[in-house]
């Protein structure tokens, strides 16, 4: 355990290397001209090939990178805050509150993908406000277990919402497009996605980013944190702002994709241990990792763009058994 | 005696507008350099008391002194340099390593946004090697054993150097041995001028550390004064309503259940 430092520095170098390497390579993955793999001479030769790169893979590849670590980054402060390793960062109404407001903008608003993206993360943060506000009424138990009971209610509601809106959606146009949201995809994904996520997502993780030292303070018992100098109600609320505008950005894009906040965290928790100091930015390398690498199987297996939700959910499900069963192992020794 | 480390005077208090108030009109001074303990059964509002210094809780009328100063006119970095805590649970699901856990301590004397420097990792070392337990340096902190789990709180609270630590219930659920080790180095701050205070249900622990001693009751102080004259027959019935007998063996005040007085034969 002496060399933890060393083999710290030497994970965070093979994480970046492998993240420089899958990007460079999902440059060059797809279907296009033909399955699983495109020369590189052929952007110089095949100006349908330059454009398609230019227009669609490139903002696709940043987008997958930006949800990946915006989630993985989300997870580990959530997780932290409310000091239960199993919370993820959709819980406080945040994803059902995303997928209500689009399954409405998708119904009555519009179904343009602004408007939708708008919608969404309108309503997330209404999920978030709504959490926030029951939670600040409940006069019994802890800050944390009003905001986890709250969530959970906020989200049942919204999701009960998103059940009635599927019920009267029209099963030949709407309901499609509904259930396609839900289950996550960067499809359609272009330059105008980008640059709507990025004023939200980048403010939201330079902030939690620079605050790493003191998400360890808020990790603790309120008398703890707050004896460390920190103001425990205040820096949590701040930080739990940011990583919700974030989520509710990148959810408004990407749709539903889960278990990347959830299962990241714990695999860079298990890598290079709790300090968030180092935690934080390994989970956002490795988040966005799984994602480009989720993204580019999503795209690039089957003739058909397989949803990025499944396959996010599908990996993560497993690692998620696997991680368990590994820990069992480990308490019983 | 504006000399005293911490001062409490004409404290009112109470959870809520509804609420009974824990204190009503509590005044208390605690002199530099000393131990003092908060004795009382459970639930008599000792931790109470130590929220409301640490200003976690905010009292309805009175005011908190500490060194002679408004506790509210201190900066929360400068207050949290002066004051420590060592709380009676604190629980983490998270593998932070002891070392890193200690490193939380000198908190204080980083800016908002800074990481730990050298001198940080330093100072936590020195704790660790004080306490005498620098080989729980990489352990994570959820496998340690209940004592080893109170020296490394204990070891974070030196990190960040305060002049006044307050402990609630250091010693509860410690075994004779640990018990021991932790009372002879809070005996070792005081004698370093460190003022501690610190809350306990059990007479025995307050009479081996203290030099002054507060017995609370229901929201009331009943008496507070240098050790010998409040550690009496009287007080300490009065504090736990049961009879108890002190003794005094080798120059130590003992306390002990009196069973003899109620006993039927």
């Amino acid at each position: 355990m002496n060399a933890r430092p060393l083999t710290r520095r030497w994970l965070f170098i093979f994480l970046v290397l492998a993240l420089l390497i899958l990007i460079a390579l999902s440059i060059f993955v797809g279907r296009y001209p033909k399955p699983y793999w495109m020369p590189p001479d052929l952007l110089w030769q095949d100006s349908l090939a330059g454009r398609l790169v230019l227009t669609l893979r490139l903002p696709r590849l940043l987008t997958a990178l930006l949800l990946g670590a915006t989630l993985a980054a989300s997870g580990t402060v959530m997780q932290m805050i409310f000091r239960n390793p199993l919370v993820e960062p959709g819980f406080l109404g945040v994803s059902q509150g995303a997928a209500f407001g689009a399954a409405l903008s998708i119904l009555w608003i519009g179904t343009s993908p602004l408007t939708i993206e708008v919608t969404a993360t309108l309503f997330a943060m209404l999920g978030l406000a709504l959490s926030y506000f029951i939670a600040r009424r409940l006069r019994f138990g802890g800050w944390v277990l009003r905001l986890v009971l709250t969530g959970i209610a906020v989200s049942a509601l919204f999701s009960a919402g998103v059940g009635v809106l599927k019920y009267l959606a029209d099963p030949l146009t709407e309901l499609p497009e509904i259930t396609f949201w839900l289950l996550g995809g960067l499809w359609s994904v272009t330059w105008h996605d980008l640059l709507y996520l990025l004023p939200l997502v980048l403010p939201a993780l330079t902030v939690v980013y620079l605050m790493r030292w003191r998400l360890n303070l808020l990790s603790l018992n309120d008398e703890t944190a707050f004896s460390l100098g920190a103001a425990p109600t205040r820096e949590r609320t701040l930080l739990l702002v940011a990583v919700v505008t974030a989520t509710a950005a990148v959810t408004a894009v990407g749709g539903i994709v889960g278990w990347v906040g959830l299962i990241v965290p714990h695999i860079a928790r298990r890598l290079f241990g709790a300090n968030a100091q180092y935690t934080l930015p390994a989970a956002m390398l490795s988040g966005a990792l799984f994602a480009l690498f989720a993204d580019d199987l999503a795209r690039t297996l089957l003739a058909g763009e397989i949803p990025l939700g499944i396959l996010t959910s599908l990996l993560g499900a497993l690692i998620f058994v696997w991680l368990m069963t590994r820990t069992q192992l480990r308490t019983r020794k | 005696m504006s000399a005293a480390m911490i001062a409490l005077q004409g404290l009112r208090f109470a959870y809520s507008p509804e609420a009974p108030a824990v204190f009503t009109d509590l005044s208390l001074e605690i002199p530099p350099g000393t131990a003092t303990a908060i004795l009382g059964p459970n639930g008599a509002g000792k931790t109470t008391l130590l929220h409301l210094i640490l200003g976690l809780l905010k009292p309805q009328a009175g005011r908190i002194l500490l060194k002679g100063r408004e506790r509210t006119s201190y900066s929360r970095t400068a207050f949290s340099r002066l004051v420590g805590l060592v709380p009676q649970i604190e629980t983490t699901p998270f593998d932070f390593s002891v070392l890193e856990y200690i490193l939380l301590g000198r908190t204080p004397y980083l800016k908002p946004l800074e990481m730990p420097r050298q001198a940080d990792y330093q100072a936590a070392a020195n704790a660790l090697e004080t306490l005498g337990i620098t080989e729980l340096k990489d352990r994570p902190v959820p496998e340690l054993s209940g004592g080893e789990h109170q020296m490394v709180l204990l070891a974070r609270a030196l990190a960040q150097g305060p002049r006044i630590l307050l402990l609630d219930e250091p010693t509860a659920h410690l075994d004779l041995g640990n018990k021991d080790r932790i009372l002879r180095l809070l005996g070792g701050l005081v004698a370093q001028g460190v003022t501690v205070l610190f809350t306990s249900h059990d007479p025995e622990t307050a009479s081996f550390l203290a030099s002054y001693l507060i017995t609370m009751r229901a929201g009331q102080v009943l008496e507070s004064g240098p050790l010998e004259e409040v550690l009496t027959e009287e007080v300490l019935a009065e504090t736990y309503q049961v009879p108890v007998r002190v003794h005094r063996i080798d120059g130590r005040l003992v306390v002990l259940l009196d069973h003899t007085s109620d006993d039927p034969d």
